[in-house]
């Protein structure tokens, strides 16, 4: 007995032997160092992605030193504040504040008796008192460094008022742009933006997944087609300003009539100008097309050829079997690099400006052929300027991009789960 | 007789399918048929003639195309571009490589199993249910359901499924979704159904199941199947037709008989080696 198990014993440390021979503890450190790093690199993007939220959020909100032109004390000589005043006290105010010209242009848009009380009130604040942003502080400042503020604004503005702003309020997404910080908001930045992207999907999609099913499915692997292939994936890279000079080039100058609504009879439309929402989804979708196309291709592969052979076997045609079993299962595929092609296309500025997007515009856009703005021209034409306040207002409009942005994606996402649930 | 293979409608073709049995000699034959993937010639020179409602089987080694041949029984073949056919596959006395013979007509009237259970990724219903709506079904509601019912109880899988038609094919089990496949080959009515090896994924007790319903299926069908199990070769078929390679990697036939003499008398050397084990 003990000697089998002397034996049992030495077999044992053989195999101990054996197992510890091979490094196996260099080996493992090895592991756990690359573990390290690529752990290290994810926190390292997390990081910077954080700061650079922080630093947004930190310039939307925040103290403004307001100081008024003309105190809105000294309008009336017994102090009652403007909400008590009768209109006929307005008018006289205004009258007796603001020159012959402008009152004029004022009453030519609409007489001044027929004003309510409150437009009244806002025509004197905004052209009697003239409210004026002195200085701007972040949410930090505003926080951590309330007496610093203080002590600033007994010493240098006294006369100011000190007030917390959020930049990012309901006004500031339901007004349209305006020459002051105050009042501008991001209404007619969005409607545009939306409307750009509607025509850019609406076309690139259905132009992007016919040509990735024939690229795919139809053609036959000759030189032709291997050319087309590499340009569309050479087209992919290619920088997006290049295509706002093509779009430039061709939807705003060469096609002019159509893209201004001329042809249609679009009533305020310049045959010469096609700087239009058209114009901007035209270029837009051509910018994503090989982006679409590439994606969709690759969803179109992914399709086991096991399924198409199902399909041919029960003497299906080649289009029954792509429309009823190559698309549907492709779909969750084409729709992801559809979402990525729409949140690039939202985000973009280059092309959009070259094409014509509007910097300084008031008024909603009317269908395509409207002259426009987009969001991320307007954050860049408000980031450009050098007043603190306008790169607050840009730092709000930062957030309602990147909120839109993120609404869009679920949008997609949840679409293509659906898609993809019931097809596996 | 000949009967076109041109200008299909559903109801013709069932009526069409009861002439088989009278119509010439064999279901299909291959006569002098080459195939080639680009430069290279796959199979070379096969002449061989199917019996009709007889099981055949095609065994031979890796790779000495016999599902080539399969494939070429219904223009499959016809999927990989740099594929090209030479020689003559006689289906009613007609040859299916003609230019003027439609292969989605082809595969209509000689239906496919394949190697890997590939069930569309749909309810149970719809997978049989779609093969006769592409083919131009213009029943009522009524009709396809018992469609449907027909094809699952002639796969054997109606007492199985019957309560649950509306899940997904996918649900089923490797075996089920075989029979699932072959119950959408037979919704469609065909003369003959090609089998590509259609137990290599399944269990034994599985394929047992299969094999009893190929030989159920034989009274109606002209069976096809390519395997690589000499034991279900020499159980179920009638026929069989012996491949091998030669020095270029060609593959040809070397002998076709009934499975009895194949398998107990076979006249080559070549076979008798194969089949008792010595290579392959």
């Amino acid at each position: 007995m003990s000697s089998i198990n002397s034996f049992r014993e030495q077999r044992k440390k053989e195999k101990e032997k054996e197992f510890s021979s091979n490094n196996l503890p260099k080996r493992h450190l090895i592991g756990r160092i690359w573990r390290y790093i690529y752990t290290l690199s994810t926190f390292f993007g997390i990081l910077i992605l954080a700061v650079l939220l922080l630093d947004i959020v930190n310039d939307s909100f925040g103290y403004i030193a307001i100081s008024e032109k003309v105190p809105v004390a000294t309008l009336s000589a017994d102090g009652t504040p403007l909400e008590m005043m009768p209109k006929s006290q307005l008018i006289s105010i205004l009258k007796e504040h603001l020159s012959k010209n402008r009152i004029k242009t004022l009453e030519k848009a609409k007489p001044l008796d027929e004003l309510t009380e409150e437009e009244l009130i806002a025509i004197i604040i905004e052209d009697v008192v003239q409210l004026q942003i002195e200085k701007v502080w972040g949410l930090y400042d505003s926080i951590f460094r309330k007496d610093e503020i203080n002590a600033f604004m007994a010493q240098e503005l006294p006369e100011a008022t000190l007030t917390f702003t959020h930049w990012l309020d309901r006004a500031f997404i339901t007004s349209p742009q305006s020459s002051s910080a105050l009042y501008a908001g991001v209404r007619t930045a969005i409607m545009g933006s939306l409307y750009v992207i509607f025509i850019t999907v609406a076309v690139a999609f259905p132009i992007g997944i016919g040509a990735a099913i024939y690229l795919q499915e139809y053609a036959t692997d000759n030189w032709i087609n291997q050319v087309i292939e590499t340009n569309i994936n050479n087209l992919a890279g290619v920088p997006s300003i290049i295509y706002g000079m093509l779009g430039l080039a061709i939807f705003v100058r060469v096609m002019a009539p159509l893209t201004s609504g001329a042809l249609f009879g679009y009533p305020s439309a310049d045959p010469n100008n096609g700087r239009t929402i058209l114009s901007a989804g035209l270029t837009m979708s051509l910018l994503i097309l090989p982006v679409i196309i590439i994606n969709a291709q690759e969803a179109i592969k992914a399709v086991p050829n096991s399924l198409r052979e199902a399909a041919f076997g029960v003497g299906a045609t080649k289009w029954q079997t792509v429309w009823n079993h190559v698309i549907p299962n492709a779909m969750s595929g084409i729709l992801t690099g559809t979402i990525l092609s729409i949140s690039r296309a939202f985000g973009e500025t280059a092309p959009l400006i070259i094409v014509g997007a509007t910097t300084y515009i008031t008024f909603d856009p009317d269908g395509v052929f409207s002259k426009f703005t987009s969001l991320p021209v307007q954050i860049y034409q408000w980031a450009a300027r050098p007043q603190d306040e306008f790169r607050s207002i840009a730092a709000a409009a930062i957030i309602v991009l990147m909120v839109l942005l993120l609404a869009l994606n679920t949008t997609a996402i949840l679409l293509r789960n659906r898609f993809s649930r019931r097809y596996q | 007789m000949t009967i076109s293979l041109k200008m299909p409608t559903h109801n013709e073709q069932v009526e069409t399918t009861s002439q088989t049995s009278t119509n010439g000699k064999f279901a299909i034959e291959a006569k002098n048929l080459s195939i080639y993937y680009g430069d290279f010639k796959a199979v070379k020179d096969i002449s061989v003639s199917i019996e009709p409602k007889r099981i055949t089987s095609m065994i031979g080694p890796s790779g000495c195309g016999k599902s080539t041949v399969l494939r070429a029984f219904n223009r499959m073949n016809d999927l990989i571009p740099i594929s090209r056919a030479e020689g003559e596959v006689l289906f009613h006395g007609q040859n299916i490589y003609d230019t003027y013979v439609d292969p989605v007509q082809v595969r209509r009237r000689i239906g496919m199993v394949f190697q890997k259970p590939n069930p569309f990724p749909k309810s149970i219903y719809e997978n049989i249910a779609w093969g006769a709506r592409v083919n131009g079904f213009k029943g009522s509601k009524s009709n396809l359901d018992q469609l449907v019912e027909e094809s699952l109880k002639g796969a054997a899988l109606w007492d199985e499924v019957n309560d649950k038609l509306h899940q997904s094919g996918l649900s089923l089990s490797g075996g089920q979704q075989q029979r699932l496949c072959i119950a959408r080959t037979i919704a469609i009515k065909p003369d003959i159904i090609l089998m590509d090896e259609p137990c290599s994924a399944l269990d034994p007790i599985a394929t047992l199941r299969i094999e009893e319903l190929m030989t159920e299926l034989s009274r109606e069908y002209t069976i096809i199947i390519v395997t690589h199990n000499m034991q279900q070769a020499a159980r179920v078929s009638d026929f069989t037709a012996f491949f091998t390679i030669d020095e270029n990697r060609s593959g040809y036939l070397i002998e076709f008989g009934s499975t009895t003499q194949i398998f107990t008398n076979p006249t080559q050397k070549i076979t008798e080696d194969y089949i008792t084990g010595r290579f392959g």
